[in-house]
Parts: structure tokens; C-alpha cells; sequence
């Protein structure tokens, strides 16, 4: 009896060996293994909207313009721009030789086909993006003109997302609404296969007008939500690039050798945007601007880069970082000030404690940045009651104004209008506070008019001085973008939109 | 017996109609707007509104639920708002590789629980039966993520033997497809294992204490014929339906097994998609689902009418 089982036992043992030896389906060399935080949704640059779909995007479909380190903005299937003198014009022209995937040709009329899908299809999330153009014309095979109803200084900007993707007018007329289950693109890689939620696959483009500065065979996308498993991918050789490391997992990558972190900081902000006008929740944070003052003053933000993430992020105060060109120096952060913090209380009248109800998506990082939130401004007065949600329901309830302070951040956008107008502007679809403030709408109204970087910048100083007075939103910190990857790879550079490009990159 | 099964097929039908009205009410009460979720972080109310109209979602309730209906009886199950895919396509992707996930993790489990519940029973109260129970109770209490991640550290990190996470179809190539499921069919099995152990063990007991068993051994049977033929043979019955329902929850989806090992499955699409507030998609799976589960109670019914000729009146 007992030597029968032990000889099952054995048998099971032996099998459960034999099935964990073996190894995983062998990748060719040149295939560069990407972990995604998520799955992206559809690959149709007119229909897509969430940012781990550009990730996908930026290894298959070209755009007019892109960015660079610096944020400068530099042609890619354009060679160059010209804006008239009213700004009421963008001549743009166009790099000769450039093919789609499939073959056609990518000239002026296909830039236009392109655009004019961007603007009109139904279901395209580009329409608000480019809701200044009014219609474009083709001014000669390789030159397009934009034409606009109003100058809007960051329409250029615009051009070196989504909105300047260019997709095959015959792919797209083919395959309308249907276009993201194969889309044919210009960009080094072209589209081989997608399996929802596992994989989506790309293979090097030989007719690629950059082909030189390729010089990896395939590029494949894995969906992995948990961020401990992407990082075990990582370090067992599964995957050859992650995106977003935990900041709690830095120093686990760092002291591994086979592994390497690029980082950028973030173009976007994290923040609490303030109940001031928006219905029935509002608290005391919306009774005058000396307690939202307060409920600054009472904060640290150094302790919580400290305290949360290791102090790997950066604290900030204004819509952009402070390392970006238009950060306004002549505001920097105010340094923690608890007793003048409580006498702006007491000026303000308000009743002690300071009850707010503080919305927080559910999340480790949200919650701990809340409890830090807490305590710190605990001591000047305030009692905030932290309230953890779902991250669509918060949506929702912003939107419904049923919050007094929502801690929320934002991907952010290469020119500060896309981080500035949408959450301050009067009636702006994001301004769930309904901030409203004339000054500061003149001033975010202004600053799309002028295309000069000097004037534009003494437009936003106006607004800044606005914006922290008033305060409507809080801003607290900016992220960073923590890119790990495999010491294999080659030439890997972080720019600050957080895309991973492609080009350039070679795998040992 | 035709007339049985006519009347249990008929019943079927109030049965699904009472699901999908279940379905459909239920989902609404997922707080959140898919129409702000859908239009990104941007949430532009001319996206918004276009949204509303495009998905119906301006419609009142009942009628987002005719339409519904009509498409489901013609066999469409609608599109994923989230990525145009219609979504039969999606669970005819899934599927296969649902079934083979639940189907190694049921092996697994009976490899393990059955002779495990079948050694503790024989050897009562001596150290392999405190080894075994030990055992059960580290399965049934051991989280699924937890020893999920720990055998990633350990066979993909520390060893390097197999992959941490993916999926490779078996029909690619086999030996990939099961390196790439075999810890998460592990984890799976191996809680389902410990509750087996603990039924087998019961039922072994039982047994072992009957009449027959005594007459076998009387006879002079040899131990080990006494146990493998007689006792095990009709231990094991239960043990097997448990093992066919466990088996049927399984085929629903291993939500956190699948999160955690990236294993395209229904658990995680159905996941993904009630996060997206992916209305279309949640529905049709979980319709899918409610119909498998009426599905595999009927033929359970009918099997027991096979067997027991007394109910067939």
C-alpha cells in the first residue's frame, strides 16, 4: 500500500518536474519585449484616448511633428511649419519619400484626408484638440495649409500627438470605424497581430522612410497590470522594458545590475482641485480664498516627496514643473508656515475644526499622499475626512460636484494651455470647481492668441499670480516616469511625454 | 424521459430571461457614467454627448435593454465600447483559454487532494495524517496572490525556469503553452486540492468503517486491494461531484490568479471591462457564463436520472 503511493507520489513529482522544466517558446533576438501597465484600448489614432495606447502608437504610426528632451518641438513626417502673421494660417511642409504601410504613398492630400478624419469622423476624440481648424487645403503635393477659425498658439503642440498621426486613406476608407483592428500607419514598425489583453505585435517596416536608425526586428506589447509581476518579467528576462516602476520599487531596481531605470519627470501635475462653485457640497474651502490659503500653507510638500516616494518626485506649486520652460520662477513654492496658516483662519472667520471632505481615487500611493495631507493639516485646523473611491466613480462625482476637495492628477500636455485652460477657464469641461475668475480667463484666452514663447510666458505669469491667489487647485507634486529596462538595450532615452520611441535602440 | 427533458430545455427559457434582466439591472448600479469614462482624461462634453447617442446611453434603461435583447437573440452580442472587437469574438478568445487553465488546475487538485485525503484516512492519527491535514489547512488559507508571486520569485526570478507571466496557446506550441500556465494552474489547484483532501478524507473514513469493507477484509484481501478497489471506488463520488462544481466555478473566470499571472482569461476580460464600465462586454460574459453554469446543471440533472431510475417519473 505504502509503496504504491510513494510510487504515485513519485510519479506526480516527476511530472510536476518535468512540466516546470520547461521553458518558455524561445524569442528571436531582435524582438524587444514591452510590459504595459495596462491594455491599451483601440490602435485608431482618431478613436483612441488613453495614454498607454500612445505608447503602442509611438512605434507604429508617425506624426507630423514631435518633441524632444527639451520639449522643443521638431519635425518628423513634416520637415517644417510657418504660421502667418494673424495666426491665422499653418503652412506645413511635408518630408518627400514617406510610404504607408501599406505602400500608398504619404503626400498633401493623404496629410489632409488625415486631418480631415481627425476632425470629422464620428466617434473621434480629436475634434476638440482641433476644434480651431477650420478646413485644410492642399497647397501643392508635399505642402498643406491649415487654416483656422481663430489663431490657437498650441495647435502645434496638438500636431505631435495623436492628432498628428497620418493613417493610410485607403486602409482607413476600407476599414471606417473598423480602422484599430488593423491600422496601417507610417511609422518603423508596421501591425502584425493583437490578442486583447496578452499581446499586440509590430514588425520592423522596410520601406520606412528612417529605416537606417532601426534596428530591431519586432516590437511586442504585453498588457501586465500588476506592477510586482512586471517587474519580476523584467528581471527574469520575460519582458525587455517596463513601464511605470513603483516609486516604492527604486531601489530594488537600482541594485539590480541587469537592470537599468531611465526617468523623466512628468509633463502633468498632481493636485487638489477645490469645490469653489459647483452646487451642494460646498465647504469652507469654498468661503473665501484665505482658507484655501491656509490649507496651503499647512502643507509640505518636500515631506510628502519624502514620506510617499522616497523623495523621488518633485514638489511643485504651478501647472508645470519647475523644470519647465514655462515655470514661473518669480513663484516658487512657499515653505510650510503653520502659525500663518492659522492666523488666515482666524481672519477668515471660519468655524474650528475645518471640516473638508477630501475625494481620493483609491490607489496606495493616493491614499498615503492623503493621510500625509491629514495630519499635516491637522495641525493649523483643518479636519480633513478622506473619502477613498473608485476611480470612475470620482469622475462622475466631480463632474456633480458632490466633493470639496478632490486630490487628482493629470497626465499632462507639451504646451501649458492643455495643463492650465481646461481646469481654470471659466465653464471648462474640467473645471469640476467651477473656478471662475475674468482676470484669469483674459489671461488663459490671451495666451492662445501669441505664438511668441516670451510673450506667452509673461501671460502666464499674469495667470499665476491669479491662480495662487485664488487658489482653485493645489498643486502638490509631479511625478516622475520610471522606465526600467534590460541592460541589453541600447540607446534608451526618457523623453517627458513618457513614450517609448523606438528609434535608435538596439538589443544585444 | 423526452418528456423530462423537454420540460427542463422549457425552463431554460424563463430562467436565462430572468438572468439577463439580472445582468442588465445589475450593471447599472456599477456607480460611474461609461460615457465619462469612455471619453478619457480630456472628458470634452461634445465627446461626451456624442458618446451617449452613439451607445444608446441617452436611452431610458428598458429600452437599452430591448435593444439588447433583440441583438442577443440573433446571436450578437454587441461590441466592447472600449475597443470596437464585437464581443463573441472575444469570448471565442477567451474561452479556450479559460478551459485549459481550469482544466490543468483540476488535475493538479486531484492529483494532489485525492491520494493526499486518501493516505491521511488510511493512516489516522499517525504523522502523515497531521502532515496531511497541516497541508489542507496551508492550502485552503494560502491567498492565491500571495503564493502566486511567491512562485514567480522562485521558479522565474530566483531559477529562472519558466516564464513570470503570459499566455502561449497551445495549438503554437505546447511545451511554451503549458510552462506559461503551469504556475498559475498551481495556485488554482492547489486550493481546490486542500478542500478535496479534507472530503476525501471524510468520505475514506466513512467508508473504511462499513460492512463491506469489513467483509472484504475477512475474505482475505490483500490492504491495499481493500482500499484502491473497494473503499476508494465509492469514496470517491462525492469527492467527484465537489471536484465537477469546483470545476464549473473555475470555468467563470480566476479573476486574481489571472490579474496576477497576465493570463488572457475571462476573469481577467471580465475585470478589465467592469472597470471600464465596458457595459456590452460585461453582459455577454456573464451571460456566457450563466448559461455554461444552466447548461452543466441540466446535463448533471439528466446524468442523475440516468443513474437513478426512480426520478424519471
Amino acid at each position: 500500500m505504502e509503496t504504491s503511493l510513494m510510487k504515485i507520489l513519485r510519479l506526480a513529482m516527476m511530472a510536476a518536474g518535468l512540466l516546470l522544466s520547461l521553458q518558455a517558446g524561445v524569442h528571436a533576438q531582435t524582438t524587444l519585449r514591452i510590459g504595459l501597465a495596462e491594455d491599451p484600448d483601440i490602435l485608431d489614432p482618431t478613436m483612441a484616448r488613453t495614454y498607454v495606447g500612445r505608447i503602442v502608437f509611438a512605434s507604429f504610426c508617425d506624426k507630423l511633428f514631435d518633441i524632444d528632451e527639451k520639449l522643443n518641438i521638431v519635425p518628423q513626417l513634416a520637415l517644417s511649419h510657418e504660421t502667418s502673421a494673424d495666426g491665422k494660417e499653418m503652412t506645413i511642409k511635408l518630408r518627400p519619400g514617406v510610404k504607408f504601410h501599406d505602400g500608398e504613398p504619404f503626400d498633401a492630400e493623404a496629410a489632409k484626408f488625415s486631418l480631415e478624419r481627425h476632425l470629422n469622423m464620428q466617434g473621434s476624440f480629436r475634434k476638440p484638440e482641433l476644434a480651431t481648424v477650420d478646413h485644410v487645403d492642399v497647397v501643392d503635393p508635399l505642402t498643406i495649409k491649415l487654416v483656422l477659425k481663430t489663431p490657437f498658439s498650441p495647435l502645434i503642440a496638438q500636431l505631435t500627438d495623436r492628432a498628428g498621426m497620418m493613417v493610410s486613406p485607403k486602409a482607413a476608407k476600407e476599414a471606417g470605424d473598423k480602422f484599430g483592428l488593423h491600422p496601417v500607419c507610417a511609422g518603423p514598425y508596421k501591425f502584425v497581430e493583437r490578442v486583447q489583453q496578452d499581446r499586440i505585435v509590430f514588425e520592423k517596416f522596410a520601406d520606412y522612410w528612417n529605416k537606417d536608425n532601426v534596428f530591431i526586428d519586432r516590437v511586442v506589447y504585453l498588457p501586465i497590470v500588476d506592477s510586482t509581476v512586471r517587474l519580476a518579467n523584467l528581471k527574469s528576462g520575460g519582458l525587455d522594458l517596463i513601464e511605470r516602476v513603483l516609486a516604492t520599487d527604486i531601489k530594488d531596481v537600482r541594485a539590480d545590475s541587469r537592470i537599468k531605470l531611465s526617468t523623466a519627470l512628468e509633463l502633468g501635475y498632481f493636485g487638489l482641485t477645490i469645490n469653489i462653485n459647483n452646487d451642494k457640497n460646498k465647504g469652507p474651502l469654498s468661503q473665501s480664498d484665505k482658507v484655501r490659503q491656509a490649507l496651503d500653507l499647512s502643507i509640505d510638500r518636500e515631506a510628502i516627496n519624502q514620506v510617499v516616494f522616497n523623495g523621488e518626485f518633485t514638489p511643485g506649486n504651478q501647472w508645470v514643473s519647475p523644470e519647465h520652460p514655462y515655470y514661473q520662477k518669480a513663484f516658487p513654492i512657499q515653505k510650510r508656515d503653520v502659525a500663518k496658516a492659522k492666523a488666515l483662519l482666524k481672519e477668515s472667520g471660519a468655524a474650528l475644526p475645518v471640516s473638508v471632505d477630501l475625494m481620493v481615487p483609491k490607489g496606495p500611493e493616493n491614499e498615503a499622499v492623503a493621510q500625509v495631507l491629514q495630519s499635516m493639516t491637522a495641525e493649523a485646523g483643518f479636519d480633513l475626512k478622506i473619502r477613498l473611491i473608485e476611480f470612475a466613480t470620482s469622475f462622475k462625482q466631480a463632474q456633480a460636484g458632490e466633493f470639496q476637495a478632490f486630490l487628482i492628477g493629470w497626465s499632462g500636455r507639451i504646451d501649458p494651455d492643455g495643463n492650465s485652460y481646461v481646469f481654470l477657464h471659466t465653464n471648462a469641461p474640467q473645471n469640476d470647481g467651477k473656478y471662475s475668475n475674468p482676470d484669469a480667463d483674459k489671461a488663459l484666452e490671451d495666451a492662445r492668441l501669441v505664438t511668441d514663447p516670451a510673450q506667452r510666458k509673461a501671460i502666464y505669469e499674469k495667470l499665476t499670480r491669479i491662480v495662487l491667489n485664488d487658489e482653485p487647485l493645489i498643486y502638490l507634486y509631479h511625478r516622475k516616469l520610471l522606465i526600467a529596462h534590460t541592460t541589453k538595450l541600447e540607446g534608451y532615452k526618457q523623453m517627458p511625454d513618457g513614450l517609448v520611441r523606438v528609434i535608435g535602440l538596439k538589443l544585444k | 424521459m423526452l418528456n423530462f427533458l423537454g420540460k427542463r430545455i422549457l425552463q431554460l427559457i424563463p430562467t436565462l430571461f430572468f438572468v439577463s434582466i439580472l445582468i442588465f439591472s445589475l450593471q447599472q448600479l456599477l456607480p460611474g457614467d461609461p460615457a465619462l469614462v469612455m471619453a478619457g482624461e480630456e472628458r470634452d462634453p461634445n465627446v461626451i454627448a456624442q458618446i451617449r447617442k452613439q451607445y444608446r446611453l441617452d436611452q431610458p434603461i428598458p429600452v437599452q435593454y430591448v435593444y439588447w435583447v433583440k441583438g442577443v437573440a440573433s446571436g450578437d452580442l454587441g461590441e466592447s465600447l472600449r475597443i470596437k472587437v464585437p464581443v463573441r469574438e472575444l469570448i471565442a478568445q477567451k474561452l479556450p483559454v479559460t478551459i485549459q487553465l481550469a482544466s490543468m488546475a483540476i488535475v493538479i487538485a486531484f492529483l494532489i487532494g485525492i491520494p493526499a485525503g486518501i493516505v491521511s484516512a488510511v493512516k489516522k492519527g499517525t504523522a502523515w495524517d497531521y502532515g496531511a491535514n497541516l497541508f489542507a489547512l496551508w492550502g485552503i488559507s494560502t491567498p492565491n496572490f500571495w503564493l502566486g508571486i511567491m512562485l514567480i520569485f522562485l521558479f522565474s526570478i530566483e531559477l529562472g525556469w519558466l516564464p513570470a507571466s503570459g499566455y502561449v496557446p497551445l495549438s503554437e506550441n505546447w511545451r511554451a503553452s503549458l510552462a506559461s500556465t503551469i504556475m498559475p494552474a498551481f495556485v488554482l489547484g492547489n486550493a481546490i486540492a486542500a478542500i478535496l483532501m479534507r472530503h476525501t478524507r471524510s468520505a475514506m473514513l466513512q467508508v473504511l468503517e462499513s460492512d463491506y469493507v469489513r467483509t472484504a477484509r475477512a475474505k482475505g484481501l490483500s490492504e491495499r486491494s481493500v482500499i484502491l478497489k473497494h473503499a476508494m471506488r465509492n469514496a470517491l463520488t462525492p469527492v467527484i461531484t465537489l471536484g465537477a462544481l469546483e470545476l464549473g466555478t473555475l470555468l467563470s473566470g480566476a479573476v486574481l490568479t489571472e490579474q496576477i499571472f497576465s493570463i488572457p482569461g475571462f476573469g481577467k476580460l471580465i475585470v478589465d471591462a467592469v472597470f471600464n464600465r465596458d457595459y456590452a462586454v460585461v453582459q455577454g460574459v456573464v451571460l456566457v457564463t450563466a448559461t455554461i453554469y444552466i447548461t452543466l446543471n441540466l446535463i448533471a440533472d439528466i446524468a442523475y436520472i440516468l443513474v437513478n431510475p426512480r426520478l424519471r417519473a
